[in-house]
Formats: C-alpha cells, structure tokens, sequence
C-alpha cells in the first residue's frame, strides 16, 4: 500500500466521525497552543528587556564602592573609596574608555513657585549625556568654565518640566530652586521613558559636579563613576583597565580584595537574561505537560476507536488488508489528528502571543526552531500514543473480528 | 479446471481441556463456473470451512489448493494477498463502512491493490455498482440503503477484484423471502456470466437456485451432488405479492 493509499484511507476513516475527531484533536491544539505562547511571550518578554538595556548602551560602565563586603564593614573610609581624582586617572590612562563622568547625588525638593517636586539632583560630567545617551531637545549643556565656577546651572528631564511648569511656559532660562539653592535650567533632555525597572528616566535633573559636591551635598568624594567603553565589543577590556587604575589608585594589594565594584550593562543582561530564560523554560515545561494530556487523548480516543471499529477492522481484513496496512492505517489516523491539532494549535499560540505582545507592547516574536520543534513533537506524540491502538488493531484476528458484536 | 481443491481438511478448535472437532476430514474440488451451496444444520462446520475457503483460517491438517497455489505454506501477508486477488466475501451482516458512500465501500478492495490507480478503481467500482444494477444508488450511504440493496453493494464490493471465487456465509440469512430471492436471482446472472460461487446456507428452498450441493453433517460431507437447478427469477414471477 503506498502512502497516498494509506493517507486517503486514514482520512476517509477519520471523516467518517468528524465530531470525534476534532475532539481528539482538541488536546493537542490546547497543548501545542499553550507551549507555543509561552515559548514565544517568554521570548518576547525577554527581547523587551534586551531592548531597553541595550537602549541605555551597552557599554555603559559604572563605578560605584563595594557594596556586598563580607564581614565586618568597615565605615566611613568605605564609603568614600571614589574620588574626583580617580576620574582623571582614568580618563588619561584607560585605552578602551572614550567617556568618564563622577556622578554625585542628593535628594531633595525641586521648587518652582507655588510647584514643587520631590526628586534627586545629580551632579556630572557635560559628557554624562554621551554616556547615558542623553540628548538635549533645547537648551545647551554646561561647559568647563561653569564647572570651574561652581555654575548654579541645571539640565532638566520632561517630567520635571511637567511638574514644574505646567502651564507650558518655556522654562530654559527661568530659575528652579533646589531647597535653597536656586538653579538655572539651561536644556532640557528629550524624553526617554521608563527603564526595564519601570523607573522615569526623564525625572532627572542634571548639574556641573562641581556644584552639587560643593553646594549642595558638601562632600569631598563622589558616589559612583560613569564611564563608556569606546565599543560595546571591549566593554570587558574597558571593565578591567578600569578595576586595574582604580587598584593603583586605591593602593589595594596583590590579594586584597576591591573597595569599589565595577559593573557593566551587559553584566545585568546577562542577569536578567538568566532569570527571564529560567521563567520561560518553567512556563514551557508547565505547557508542556498540557501536551501530555493531549497525547493521552489520542492515545484513549483510538483506544476505545479500536474496540468500537473491531468488525471494520475484520473487514479490511477480510478483503485483502495485511496486519501491517492496519497498523498503518491506526497510526496514520493518530498522526494526522496530532499534526493536524498541532498546526491549528501552532496558529492558536502564535495568536494569542500576538495579542499579548500587542497588549504589552512588547516585541511579537516567533522562532521557527519552537514551530519545527512542536511539529517534531506533535508526530512524535501521534507516533507514541497512536502505537499502542494500532497495535492492538493489527493483532486482531480477522475471524474474530468479523464475528464481533 | 478446479479452482478449489481440498484434500482430507481437518479443523480442530481446542477450548479449554476440550476439542472441538469442526471439520473431520472433508475433500471436495470446486470447479470453474459452479454455483455450489454448503448446507447443514447449525454447527455442522459450514462457517469453519468458508472461512478455510477465504483463507481468512488455517486448517489443523490437509491441503487446500486455489487456483493452482497450496495455501497452507503461505506467510500471513501472502493470505492477505490472495483474499484480495482471488477471493471475494459476502457476509449475512453486509459488513459495509458505516458513513460512507456505496461506491467507496465498493472501491475499499482495491485501495489496498496497488496495481490499481484511483481512475481505474473507481470505473471498476461503478462497472461492479451496475452489474448489481445499483448505478444509481452509488452516492447513498448504507442507512440510506435497503438491506436488499446493502447486500447488493456487498456483493458489488467481492466483484470488484475480479475474484476467482466468490465466498457467501448465509448471504440471504437477514434477507425476506422476495429480497432473498432477488439476491439468489443476482447470484444465478452472476454465474451465468462465468463467476465461480460457493455459498454457504442452511435453507433447502435457497439451495436449490445453485448447480451443486456440499451437506455437512458433524464437520463431514454426507451428500455432494448436483442439484436440478431452478430459475429464481421465475420463482420471483410466480411469489405472491406480498404487503411488506
Ligand atoms: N473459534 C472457535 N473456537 C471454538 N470452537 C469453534 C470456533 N469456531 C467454530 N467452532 C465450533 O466448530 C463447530 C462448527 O462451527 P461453524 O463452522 O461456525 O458451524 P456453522 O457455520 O455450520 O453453523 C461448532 O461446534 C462451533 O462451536
Ligand atoms: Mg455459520
């Protein structure tokens, strides 16, 4: 019997009880559906993230003091590791680093006439913009020279403009206070939106570092260091030049462990990556037990089809059908179904990630390995479920079959 | 030239401690172009040796020979082979495909010869559809169908192969009297065109259309003669007109 034959027998059998045979189907398009949403959201929920953390560049760098010292803690001299000197060291010594910022921060009011704000202010570089991938939608950046004057000049985000000046009066030239101190907004920076943490990158207000180590804070060190490697491809040379001159300059001994932690963004991406892919291999394997349950529906509904089509069975039997053509026929059937299911359930997921992704404006993504791998899956399924039925079938005895009742 | 040819079949089924002996020792050749019926009470073996006859059952002992090949060496798959070239059965049940059409129910024998493609299955199917004279009925399903009609499809669907043989068990046992008639009448234009039949039945007033009778007796052969054959046709003319 050639495969055409066998096709259009197993087809014609299945036709013959439609309702039964999309019911069969049912498991496995259920099954199949759940796996391939769940594959392809944890991917889309995963692509998101990578967006929006390579979005802040990755080969941003960050200095901040150690932060995870076992043991004892060691105070004050602890906390105030980073230096503006250690900028400058870095800034000449490191090949791989085209871009180094301090970064000092203070918490406070924002105060606009009968508006105010609470939020923190950050004290940096001018080229701290380059870094974060800042740009300014009006207004100029402060200079060097206002540096080198303790300028009270600032750069604003658009939720601070919104807060501050709702009326849509245009607020580059017009003084913004800081607890006491007055500041003059100079630019405001294009809108950014939230991060993968859901923080307001656009509440930010931006000062020489100068000004806010001196004015505002009062402190002769820095919190953190901003930094960019030159590409994102030696972001980890950059990484190391980095913990090297700041070992110099921190005097730390062969040995002896960092006083400062440097991190990377594609350090996180990795992180985040890890936890992400874990969750979707958890939701897949939970799908996937759904596609257990179809398969055993296959493998009941041919089972009792057995019992039921037993004097079918002898017939075929009868007018020239070998064991083989009948075994063929049964699992054909039970394949058909699976594959069947499986292309129905294959559109079902792609559907409904389609809708989730839209809902959650995150990337649609569909990797054709997770469809060839549920198309394996599901003639495997046929296969293995259809087995056992088939079998019984082909072992009947033609006499006995005939006879049944 | 015989087409069948038994030799000193024996037929033993062991149930439990017992053996039942179904057929002790029976010897007959069918030759070309008869109509022979298989008689006997219930239980005397008829069913056992039609089964033997379609290959469909093995023998204990003796050989049996159709169309020239001794059966009993042949492998699993090589009886299926030869049920579907050289025999064709008809049941007392019909045994159709419920849900599907008459003639996919007589195209079935052929789905499983690879010889044949789909165009020549399907004007063989319509060509044994019209020898039956059910041309026009070949889109109906069995439950559309009368069991007179049924049984015509059965017997549409042993043509189809061009058998060497056709096979009946109690082919007219679910059949009226008019019907069973009719049918019997079907079988004598059927062999008058050539086809060999054996059929297995236990009513005289059916085994008289034949050319030839077989009597079972306790699985043996007490009688095998031939038969003063009678027209079913005229029988059908001369029935009175009954209500049902
Ligand atoms: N599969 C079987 N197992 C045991 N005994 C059987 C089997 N088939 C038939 N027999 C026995 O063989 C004898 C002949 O049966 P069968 O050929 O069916 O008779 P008939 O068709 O003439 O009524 C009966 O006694 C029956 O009980
Ligand atoms: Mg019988």
């Amino acid at each position: 019997m050639n495969l055409y034959s066998l096709l259009n027998i197993a087809y014609k059998a299945l036709m013959r009880n439609k309702m039964r045979a999309m019911l069969t189907m049912l498991g496995i398009v259920i099954g199949i559906a759940s796996v391939i949403a769940m594959i392809s959201i944890g991917q889309s929920s995963q692509q998101n993230i990578n967006e929006q953390i390579s979005g802040l560049g990755t080969n941003l760098i960050m200095v901040m003091r150690q932060q995870h010292r076992p043991g004892v803690n060691t105070g004050s001299t602890n906390v105030q590791s980073l230096k503006y000197k250690d900028c400058i060291a870095i800034r000449n010594q490191a090949k791989y680093v085209s871009d180094v910022s301090p970064y000092i921060q203070s918490s406070g009011q924002l105060i606009r006439g009968s508006n105010n704000w609470p939020t923190s202010i950050a004290g940096v570089d001018p080229c701290y913009l380059n870094i974060r991938k800042y740009k300014l939608e009006r207004g100029t950046n402060f200079t060097q020279a206002q540096i080198n004057s303790y300028a009270k000049v600032c750069l604003i985000g658009t939720t601070i403009v919104e807060k501050l000046f709702p009326d849509g009066e245009n607020p580059i030239g017009k003084e913004i206070r800081f607890g006491k101190i007055p500041f003059k907004v100079i630019g405001i920076l294009e809108s950014k939106g939230q991060n993968q943490m859901g923080q307001d990158q656009d509440d930010i207000v931006i000062a020489p570092y100068t000004t806010i180590q001196k004015r505002v804070a009062a402190i002769d060190y820095i919190h953190m260091i901003y930094a960019s490697a030159t590409s994102e491809s030696v972001a980890n040379q950059a990484t190391d030049e980095i913990e090297s001159i700041l070992r110099a300059q921190h005097n730390i001994l062969p040995g002896k462990e960092n006083d400062f932690d440097v991190r990377t963004q594609s350090e996180m991406l990795e992180m985040m990556n890890s936890v992400t892919g874990f969750i979707s291999i958890l939701l897949a394997a939970i799908a996937s037990i759904s596609l257990v349950v179809g398969g055993i529906g296959i493998m009941n509904i041919m089972y009792v089809t057995v019992t039921e089509r037993t004097k079918e069975i002898g017939l075929r039997m009868s007018i020239g059908a070998r064991s083989r053509d009948i075994m063929r026929q049964f699992l054909a059937e039970s394949i058909i179904l699976s594959l069947l299911g499986g292309v129905i359930g294959i559109l079902f997921g792609l559907l409904i990630s389609y809708v989730v992704s839209l809902a959650l404006s995150w990337p649609f993504i569909v990797s054709s390995s997770s469809i060839i791998l549920s198309f394996v899956v599901c003639a495997a399924t046929g296969i293995f479920f259809g087995w056992y039925p088939a079998k019984k079938a082909a072992n009947l005895d033609p006499i006995n079959a005939l006879r049944y009742e | 030239m015989s087409i069948i040819k038994i030799e000193d079949i024996r037929r033993d089924f062991v149930v439990g401690s017992e053996t039942v002996h179904a057929l002790r020792g029976v010897s007959f050749d069918i030759n070309k172009g008869e109509f022979v019926s298989i008689m006997g009470t219930s239980g005397s073996g008829k069913s056992t040796m039609l089964n033997i006859l379609g290959c469909l059952d093995k023998p204990t002992s003796g050989e049996y020979y159709i169309d020239g090949i001794a059966v009993s060496k042949l492998s699993k798959d090589k009886l299926s082979h030869i049920r579907n070239r050289k025999i064709g059965f008809v049941f007392q049940s019909y045994n159709l495909l419920p849900r599907t059409t008459a003639i996919e129910n007589v195209e079935l024998p052929l789905l499983y010869n690879h010889e044949i493609g789909k165009k020549e299955r399907h004007e063989r199917a319509i060509e044994a559809l019209k020898l039956v004279g059910l041309e026009d009925r070949m889109m109906h399903m069995p439950n559309q169908l009368s069991g007179g009609q049924q049984q015509r499809v059965a017997i549409a669907r042993a043509l189809v192969s061009d058998p060497v043989i056709i096979l009946a068990d109690e082919a007219t046992g679910n059949l009226d009297t008019r019907t069973s008639y009719e049918i019997m009448s079907l079988f004598q234009q059927l062999n008058a065109q050539g086809k060999t039949i054996a059929f297995v039945t236990h009513e005289p007033d059916i085994a008289q259309f034949t050319t030839r009778t077989i009597m079972l007796r306790d699985g043996k052969i007490i009688k095998d003669e031939p038969v003063n054959t009678l027209s079913a046709q005229e029988f059908l003319l001369n029935l009175p007109l009954q209500n049902d």
